[in-house]
């Protein structure tokens, strides 16, 4: 079995949209949207769920005001600022458990708060494994684990040969949850100051953790010149540039109408492109198309 | 005042909308607090003058005083430490420096050494004092490097403050806009920018900041989230529609209000609404 995650660095380069595609032409293949606080890739998959997990995520501390005799002890403990007036702020605990044993009158318990949901599911290309984190919470980097471990006892139980997984931007701890371990990453970069910045920073972490990877450049049509620069900066790295997606409105229509765009508009260039790039994606894994 | 400028979806325009309004109000400080991809420093291009690494505490065991009675591990919430039969570890990028371990450790073994995870920058460009923050790569924690930059809202002592935030709607994104007076939410007009921003929109009103939305790219996709905000009662503060030729500054790192100047005034209208929906 094998594991490719898809990332950017830089948000909006168009991870969700080209993992979809890869979802409908992939066999075998259980996919996995690791994008735990803002996932989209349900948008284009309608996967239904037929599991539903509840997610703990951080311990919360609670504060029995009866045993409680304001000392303040635990207010100065805290190194999260998480609690005032006795008063445990949710948002900023985060379970680490020091105001229970400073409290003298062992007013203070933690206890198990649910953070979010991780599903299992099916849609009409496959199994699907995801999740959504509650609006604010913290622990991302654990659901994203959460959601690869379901991925992976799915293709165990449904004998399935690859795991595709939508990740995250920036390079912080949902993204290194989503690609430790992995045989593969594709970084899907655009042709900006801001995309080129970026695709740099999350390849020296793909090499931290020695990831191979690979690059894909979406919208290159709209700055040829800065095109030009990735693949002289690829090419200097020894790094392959799989695919050039052109910059197509067709793209946001597709997204409008809830379907991957390979799906949408087969034909079309961009669509090409995408198939084209699954294609190489695979012969890199040495899978046969 | 401080406006934070966030999201929810990555890429609809969080830095393009901070930037452009910090350089179109006077004296502004701007601080980009996305320490894992930081991008405004590309298009201010500040001269640096100051460069500050950001430490994070942890713990450093006194071998010759530790029994490996194992009391640290099991105290710890977050599988920092491991005792075996006379093996103790460490692992400093799981540490949240909550500093509990010397708590509970009976044997004064643990003491405290300073790791550094970042370094936090500052700068200066047509008046625009900016400050920003970068995680060192393969380290997971943003959130100290993001103290780090928002204590500039203290030390800088300037009034009109803008906190550009990374994407998403967890916590780097609670510490940056946590203490704000506003939020502009940025969204494009597609489902994508839909659905995660009615999840931003959730976790901000968890935090009790005023906030309003931007819409970037706004004649493409559909009119769902114009729809969601009237629905909610969430002023839609400013419409950015696709435009070419702000597309190709933005890739060649150039602000657009220093090209197109009628979006300067545009900006500083934005900036007076919002101080009249903060004094509400």
């Amino acid at each position: 079995m094998k594991e490719i995650t898809v990332i950017s660095g830089k948000g909006g380069t168009g991870k969700t949209t080209i993992t979809a595609s890869f979802a409908t032409l992939a066999k075998n293949t259980v996919t996995a949207d690791c994008d735990v606080d803002a996932p989209d890739l349900h948008m284009l998959l309608h996967p239904k769920p037929f599991e539903v997990q509840d997610f703990i995520g951080p311990k919360l501390a609670m504060v029995d005001s009866k045993l409680c005799i304001s000392c303040d002890l635990c207010q100065r403990a805290c190194k999260f600022g998480a609690i005032n007036n006795n008063k445990i702020d949710p948002i900023h605990c985060e379970g680490c458990g020091v105001c229970e044993i400073v409290c003298p009158e062992k007013a203070i318990s933690l206890v198990d708060r649910v953070s979010g949901k991780a599903f299992l599911s099916k849609n009409k290309y496959g199994f699907m494994s995801h999740a959504l984190l509650n609006p604010g919470d913290a622990n991302s980097g654990k659901l994203v684990t959460l959601v690869r471990n379901n991925a992976r006892k799915l293709a165990e139980k449904e004998k399935c040969n690859l795991i595709l997984i939508d990740g995250s931007p920036g390079i912080g701890c949902p993204v290194i949850a989503s690609v430790a371990g992995v045989n593969q990453a594709l970084i899907v970069t655009e042709p900006t100051m801001s995309g080129i910045h970026d695709m740099k920073r999350v390849l020296k972490l793909l090499s931290h953790f020695n990831i191979p990877a690979l690059v894909c450049i979406n919208k290159y049509d709209l700055n040829q010149i800065n095109t030009k620069k990735i693949e002289k900066h690829c090419s200097k790295n020894k790094i392959a540039v799989i695919g050039k997606i052109l910059f197509d409105p067709i793209i946001t229509k597709s997204m409008v109408a809830g379907k991957p765009i390979v799906a949408y508009s087969p034909n079309t260039e961009v669509s090409m492109a995408i198939k084209q790039m699954w294609k190489q994606l695979l012969s890199k894994l040495d899978f046969n198309s | 005042m401080i406006i934070a400028v966030a999201s929810g979806k990555g890429g609809t325009g969080k830095t393009t909308v901070a930037v452009n309004l910090a350089l179109s109000i006077d004296n502004a400080l701007l601080l980009d607090c996305d320490v894992e991809e930081p991008n405004d420093h590309l298009l201010i291009q500040p001269r640096i003058n100051e460069k500050k690494p950001v430490y994070v505490t942890v713990p450093n065991i006194k071998e010759e005083k530790c029994t490996f009675c194992g009391d640290c591990a099991k105290f710890c919430k977050f599988n920092a430490l491991f005792v075996a039969k006379g093996t103790i570890m460490v692992f400093p990028q799981l540490c949240t420096s909550c500093e509990g371990c010397k708590i509970v450790c009976k044997n004064d073994a643990i003491i405290y050494k300073t790791r550094e995870i970042g370094e936090k920058i500052s700068g200066i460009s047509d008046d625009v004092e900016l400050v920003f923050g970068q995680l060192n790569i393969g380290e997971p924690m943003a959130i100290p490097v993001i103290k780090a930059v928002k204590n500039a809202i203290f030390s800088e002592k300037k009034n009109n403050i803008i906190v550009d935030s990374p994407p998403g709607t967890t916590c780097p994104v609670i510490e940056t806009v946590h203490g704000t007076d506003f939020v502009l939410l940025v969204t494009e007009p597609t489902p994508f920018g839909l659905h995660d921003l009615t999840i931003a929109v959730d976790a901000i009103k968890k935090l009790h900041v005023p906030f309003g939305v931007i819409i970037n790219q706004a004649d493409i996709g559909d009119l769902r989230v114009k729809d969601f905000c009237k629905k909610n009662s969430i002023p839609v503060l400013m419409e950015i529609p696709y435009n070419r030729k702000i597309a190709e500054l933005y890739s060649i790192g150039k602000p657009f209000v220093k090209e197109m100047s009628e979006w300067k005034q545009k900006f500083k209208d934005l900036f007076k609404k919002i101080e009249g929906l903060v004094t509400i």
